[in-house]
């Protein structure tokens, strides 16, 4: 190995490893305010570049139909709550989010032509078909487990993943895409090519990650989200719901997830279940910073991203293998290091 | 003139499982009104303060406060009507800053569309000097005094109009109990009703107008204060062989 070669890898592993601290960030944000794993993660960033794909294709993608069908079934679980509980005048702002919403969306990809508008417009169009999908399936499916353990919520994100992988299946087909680089620029640097693609992905991840930090830093909604991660009784108390907390931690998951996807989407073919494998990636890194330190989450994931790549230019076969290995001799070091101390639940 | 009644607990039943925290248990605070609950640990005076919240399911009775009844009570819903609880274990935000910790305590207020923080914030700190001292300090680094004292801090941020406090003197050195009693004090002045629950019922009873005796989950004495510190069974199992005093 030269040092070109060494310089080449580390572009590529600096690329993933921003993806990977996009989703690590997520994932420990998800876990400490609703204390779900949140493994559909990956899902979104497929979802997110699969949309994008179908725009560009100048077809209807697969996930409007997602959107319909999970605003259909909140629909109605809200009327069924509703009429047990005799509370009507609250399903008003519930149906018309989660069956205007997703109405507004297929007229706007039916009557309006997508293909046809400019890259930034079908990037804003597929956030906003994928992100609200966040908040609809924790209205689903964690919801109605505010109080349930660690454990159970793992259970339920093992199977929303696989039935959302299925859906990937079932909406976009089996065929993988790929869509046109955002920038075709591209610059030599010390003798290496640096593609516009890649300082679009460690720009925006970069730019995204400065953006939360303010976001939980400075806005009374980020303080109320790291509230409710440190203390939800207390939370509550001061009338932060933890409902609502968790459904805007969903909003900003699915949102990172699937702007992560939109980013990769030049650079890999996307599959309906190649999201899985990165954000698993994504979820060593937030081991790595203990599902709570989002700085150590976020060099975890460049660590990530650099022993994959090397790794694939050593030991090509096994790169996944020691990219997954690396979450041993960390669970080991934190175990050493930290006091354990267990759930209260 | 007698003030209106700000928190109608009547008949209330709470129970953990099969067992019973809390028979039938009614009382009532007014606006401009200390109200102190007294008992032994264990009698369920949290409980009490948790269901009136909307932390603990009621069993049976109801909670009135502002002269409404809510079927179901969800503490989002009674904060944002202007009640609000210091708990036992004060619940601050460790890993935030003291002043943080109180601007969401006016987390309801903003979402209503209140715009009064930075006043709040400032009569708070002018109440708790110490607090402006130790604003950028995170919460989990105060001192026991200093934490109840935000605790308090926090819970005024949400200009209440009823103030629930669970044992605020708990662990805390006499000259500190003093200084919080005494702001509560001011507090009643202003017309915010106060429910305190209290170990130390021979402070609360000096402070307080009205009081009752809560023992394993049912009232077993109610009246004005003065006539409860002259109550020979308060005396001999609550305010000990010291006197009346």
């Amino acid at each position: 190995m030269d040092l070109q070669i060494a310089l080449l890898l580390s572009q590529d592993g600096i690329v993933n490893g921003a993806i990977y601290a996009l989703l690590a960030l997520a994932l420990v944000l998800v876990f400490a305010v609703t204390r779900v794993i949140f493994i559909p993660q990956g899902e979104f960033v497929a979802f997110g570049a699969l949309t994008l794909a179908g725009f560009q294709a100048g077809k209807v993608p697969g996930t409007l139909w997602l959107l319909i069908g999970l605003g259909a079934a909140i629909a109605i679980v809200e009327v069924v709550i509703a009429m047990r509980s005799g509370a009507l005048r609250r399903l008003t702002s519930a149906l018309g989010w989660n069956l205007g919403y997703p109405a507004v969306a297929a007229a706007v990809v039916f009557l309006g032509e997508p293909v046809s508008w400019p890259l930034f417009v079908q990037v804003v169009l597929a956030l906003a078909m994928v992100v609200p999908l966040g908040p609809m399936v924790y209205r689903l499916a964690y919801q109605p487990l505010l109080s349930a353990s660690v454990l159970v919520l793992l259970i339920v994100s093992v199977a929303v993943h696989l039935t959302l992988v299925g859906l990937g299946l079932l909406f976009f087909g089996a065929e993988g895409s790929r869509t046109p680089a955002f920038s075709e620029a591209s610059f030599e640097i010390g003798g290496v090519v640096v593609t516009g693609q890649t300082l679009w992905v460690v720009g925006a991840s970069a730019v995204l990650i400065v953006v939360l930090y303010l976001f939980f830093e400075r806005s009374l909604w980020g303080k109320a989200l790291r509230a409710t991660a440190i203390n939800r009784t207390g939370a509550r108390l001061m009338g932060i719901s933890s409902t609502q907390a968790g459904k805007l931690s969903f909003v900003l998951a699915a949102a990172i997830g699937a702007l992560s996807g939109i980013l990769i989407a030049p650079i890999t073919t996307v599959y309906y279940d190649t999201g899985f494998l990165i954000g698993l990636k994504g979820f060593v890194a937030a081991i790595v910073g203990g599902l709570a330190s989002y700085p150590i989450a976020a060099a975890g994931a460049i660590l990530v991203g650099l022993l994959e790549s090397f790794s694939s230019f050593w030991a090509s076969a096994f790169k996944e293998v020691i990219v997954f290995t690396l979450i041993i001799p960390v669970l080991v070091w934190r175990s050493l290091t930290t006091r354990h101390v267990e759930e209260e639940e | 003139m007698e003030q209106p009644v700000i928190l109608e607990v009547e008949d209330l039943s709470v129970g953990y499982g099969k067992v019973e925290a809390l028979h039938h248990v009614s009382l009532k605070v007014r606006a401009g009104e200390i109200v102190t609950v007294i008992g032994p640990n264990g009698a369920g005076k949290t409980t009490l303060l948790s269901a009136i919240m909307g932390l603990l399911p009621i069993g049976a009775g109801t909670v009135g406060f502002l002269g409404s009844t809510p079927r179901e009570i969800e503490v989002e819903r009674m904060v944002a009507m202007g009640m609000t609880l210091v708990p036992e274990k004060r619940e601050l935000f460790g890993e935030m800053s003291v002043e943080d910790n109180l601007q969401l305590g006016a987390f309801m207020r903003r979402r209503l569309g209140h715009r009064d923080e930075a006043a709040t914030m400032g009569e708070v700190y002018s109440i708790f000097p110490r607090l402006k001292e130790r604003r950028d300090q995170l919460a989990g680094t105060l001192s026991g005094g200093e934490r109840q004292m935000l605790a308090v801090g926090r819970a005024l941020m949400a200009k209440p109009k009823l103030l629930m406090l669970d044992e605020p003197s708990l662990g805390l050195a006499p000259l500190i109990v003093r200084e919080i009693f005494h702001v509560l004090a001011r507090l009643r002045k202003s017309g915010v009703a106060i429910l305190l629950v209290e170990q130390n019922a021979r402070a609360a009873l000096q402070l307080a107008d009205c009081g009752y005796v809560l023992e394993t989950g049912e009232i077993a004495l109610a009246g004005p204060s003065s006539e409860l510190r002259d109550n020979p069974r308060v005396v001999e199992s609550y305010l000990g062989f010291g006197g009346k005093h």
